[in-house]
């Protein structure tokens, strides 16, 4: 069964329709990156599948279980959103850190929010807080900052502060994680180990879907790729396909643009 | 004499401190929800509010003061405040509390608003509620943004507190003038100058100290 499916999702503001009937589904540990033209609906897509907007339209469930359903007032429900939005994991192109919180403390924050709720959290309170603290701990070592952990969002670089952010969407064990454009605010020296990482992340077999500019980055890493271009999948296959024999004009036309 | 003036002069700046206390105790939360009901997704809501705040920032404090003073009396026929000094004092607080409310909401509404917006969808994916990403994300940076216009305005609170004497609370200026009349003597006036430069002085350092306290993060 596939992991995530996405059926049909539509999303408008207003008169103008940024998605009109996407669908794609994914399999665990796959990694799929989406391409096309700034406008054309990627980030779009990635803020409708984290309910940072609503989509207008369509389905979405994780493991055969609708989490959203268009049709459903019943999905639109705060709480509900707030549920759903466990499942993902979402990796931002201007980081978004706290600033007012240390590396570690970005990354152990919702957790130990989470923990709060726990019936036996206040007997247990200083060993739960202690056992997140670890584990934040290691999972930024794992992206390279375990002398960091202390630091100051203002205190790292920008692909420093990006490893961050991986970490801390990583923290919930999201069973999905989504980079929006995760390179293109930084140099294009820093960009470097924030792909390194991903890559790591890509051979633990994390299920992510990337919207990147980084095209031989896209096609190292994927298992599949989505042209979108006008709110539409123009094109999807593996990076082999998509990338070096595209079906549609649309796809050559902007893979094009990248060869100069 | 000098002890008699300071005597005076003590009382009258005491009687200020009180008012200065109960403002800011008063208006901070006041003012945070004037400005989340000047944010409000809801016209019914955030017109009226608004409406208010330019009204109460719009017109001089002293004409606020005796209008709440006196208005109940006047216009109801029934003296909500007593006749006495303890009713004056009320209805003087009640007027700086509102009236400064109505300005630190605005202050707050930018700090507010001045948060970008990805820091709150941050905290959404991260599957927090509104209420803990208020707390835990928003504050603290609202916070560091206002201190400096908030120090500005704690600073003009403290000289404000001299309008309370049109409705005879007698805070220290009252206090030092009438020593003009009763003994033909200027000076206790100069001295309430100094009590006010002292006080504004001490809020400054504080203001400062907590600006540096501030400093650890960068917005």
């Amino acid at each position: 069964m596939a992991l995530l499916d996405v059926c049909d999702l539509k999303k408008s503001f207003d008169r103008t329709q940024v998605l009109r009937g996407i669908s794609f589904s994914m399999e665990e540990g796959e990694t799929l990156s989406v391409i096309g033209p700034s406008g054309g609906g990627k980030t779009t897509l990635l803020r409708c599948l984290n309910f940072l907007e609503i989509p207008s339209g369509g389905k979405i469930a994780v493991k055969g279980e609708t989490l959203f359903d268009a049709a459903d007032p019943h999905s639109l429900s705060e709480a509900e959103i707030r549920r759903n939005r466990l499942h993902f994991g979402l990796v931002f192109q201007n980081f978004n850190l706290f600033p007012q919180y240390t590396a570690l403390d970005n990354v152990s924050l919702a957790l130990k929010l989470q923990a709060k709720a726990l019936p036996d959290y206040p007997s247990r309170r200083r060993e739960l807080n202690e056992q997140i603290d670890q584990n934040c701990e290691e999972l930024l070592r794992r992206v390279g900052l375990g002398e960091k952990l202390r630091h100051y969002p203002h205190q790292l670089s920008g692909g420093q502060q990006q490893r961050v952010a991986i970490a801390r969407a990583m923290a919930l064990k999201p069973e999905v994680l989504f980079f929006d454009e995760p390179t293109s605010a930084l140099d294009p020296e820093l960009t470097g180990e924030v792909l390194n990482v991903i890559r790591q992340l890509a051979r633990e077999k994390m299920t992510m879907v990337i919207v990147t500019h980084e095209m031989s980055f896209a096609e190292a890493v994927s298992d599949q790729v989505l042209f979108i271009d006008d709110g539409r999948i123009e094109e999807m296959g593996p990076p082999s396909q998509v990338m070096h024999a595209p079906q549609s004009e649309r796809t050559r036309q902007f893979l094009r643009g990248y060869e100069r | 004499m000098f002890l008699t003036v300071l005597n005076s002069l003590n009382q009258g700046f005491f009687k200020a401190l009180e008012i200065f206390a109960l403002t800011l105790l008063g208006a901070i939360p006041l003012g945070f929800i004037i400005a989340f009901g000047s944010m409000s997704r809801y016209r019914v809501l955030r017109y009226p509010v608004k409406l208010v705040v330019w009204i109460v920032r719009g017109t001089p404090l002293m004409l606020q003061l005796l209008i709440i003073y006196y208005g109940p009396g006047l216009l109801l026929g029934n003296n909500w405040w007593g006749g006495g000094a303890a009713g004056r004092f009320t209805a003087a607080s009640l007027a700086f509390i509102f009236n400064y409310a109505c300005y630190f909401s605005e202050i707050f509404r930018g700090g507010i608003q001045g948060v970008p917006r990805g820091q709150r969808e941050a905290g959404q994916v991260l599957g927090m509620t509104n209420s803990q990403i208020f707390f835990r994300v928003t504050l603290m940076q609202v916070i560091k943004r206002i201190v400096p216009p908030m120090g500005n305005e704690i600073i003009t609170l403290v000289k404000d507190t001299s309008l309370v004497r049109v409705i005879a609370v007698y805070e220290i200026i009252w206090n030092g003038e009438k020593f003009i009349k009763s003994s033909g003597i200027i000076w206790p006036l100069f001295f309430t100058g100094l009590y006010y430069l002292a006080f504004s002085g001490l809020l400054t350092l504080l203001l400062g100290w907590i600006e540096k306290k501030l400093d650890y993060f960068k917005v």
